[in-house]
């Protein structure tokens, strides 16, 4: 193992640690979706789904 | 007719306070990405080695994280921004020249780059036509990406090159999920600093190319 991955995972294991509470605040605190408002996330992220699939194509 | 007008002029202050975010934000996004590109190409130029890559991405995360939130509110942070995707874009140099490099580098670059901003384009026209509410993406999109930090963290140990490949495949659906959240947050009001709305859409883009140049390079190579 090199020193770059070292530093990869020393600065990757900081961000954790810092995006921790941030993230445990936006769970408490984000409202709940509803199952529409779910499926209207579903619906775009299955689009950019299909499109990486097309562009795999096309390289 | 009396009603009508007092409730016009009732939301307009903050329908043009939120039109303003949205403006500043994009105009500001626009400028960071053709200063990116700028000195992306610097980088080529010079020809830097690959661990330029790892030591921006630290270096422009650290001032994101503690230095940009301290001077958000001032000048001084328009400035910040552009520091931070200057960095990021240098450090985007080295990974250009290697994929370059590659049978079907040029190609693979234009897909990426093409791909970027098709996805960016296309989630962001999807929020603004139908301005739905994305706020209750918050804590699922955090919790996502503080998993996807767990797994490259164990990859950097394992070096399995499917599981690099998963996680590029699930940064692009997660950063997919910030833009709907992060545009939405805008044209609600839950965002009202244009310079850290500019950076979380930055870091989308930025992260969304990288996983792209990742899977088509992937992908894309015979051997």
């Amino acid at each position: 193992m090199d020193w770059m991955q070292i530093i990869a995972a020393l600065a990757l294991v900081m961000f954790i640690v810092v995006l921790f509470p941030r993230t445990r605040h936006m769970i408490k605190n984000s409202p709940k979706g509803t199952s529409s408002d779910w499926m209207s996330f579903v619906i775009p992220i299955a689009a950019v789904v299909l499109f990486i699939m097309l562009l795999i194509k096309l390289v | 007719m009396n009603q009508n007008l007092s409730t016009v002029s009732q939301r307009s202050p903050s329908a043009i306070a939120t039109n303003k975010v949205l403006r500043n934000t994009y105009m500001l996004l626009s400028l960071t990405l053709l200063f990116s590109g700028f000195t992306a190409a610097i980088s080529m130029m010079m020809n830097m080695p690959p661990m330029t890559y790892l030591i921006s991405v630290i270096g422009a995360m650290v001032i994101a994280m503690f230095v940009l939130p301290r001077f958000a509110n001032s000048p001084a942070g328009i400035g910040i921004v552009f520091l931070i995707t200057g960095l990021l874009g240098f450090g985007l140099g080295p990974i250009l020249t290697m994929y370059a490099s590659l049978p079907n580098g040029g190609n693979i670059i234009t897909l990426s780059f093409v791909g970027t901003g098709a996805i960016f384009m296309g989630l962001s026209a999807y929020v603004l036509t139908t301005r739905k509410d994305f706020s209750f993406l918050g804590g699922f999109l955090m919790v996502g990406f503080l998993l996807v930090l767990l797994a490259a963290l164990a990859n950097i140990f394992l070096q399995i090159p499917a599981m690099s490949l998963m996680i590029s495949a699930v940064v692009i659906m997660i950063m997919s999920g910030f833009i709907l959240h992060d545009t939405s947050r805008i044209i609600h009001g839950g965002e009202t600093n244009y310079v850290l709305a500019t950076i979380g859409l930055y870091m989308t883009i930025f992260n969304i190319f990288i996983s792209l140049l990742q899977i088509l390079g992937i992908m894309g190579n015979d051997d």
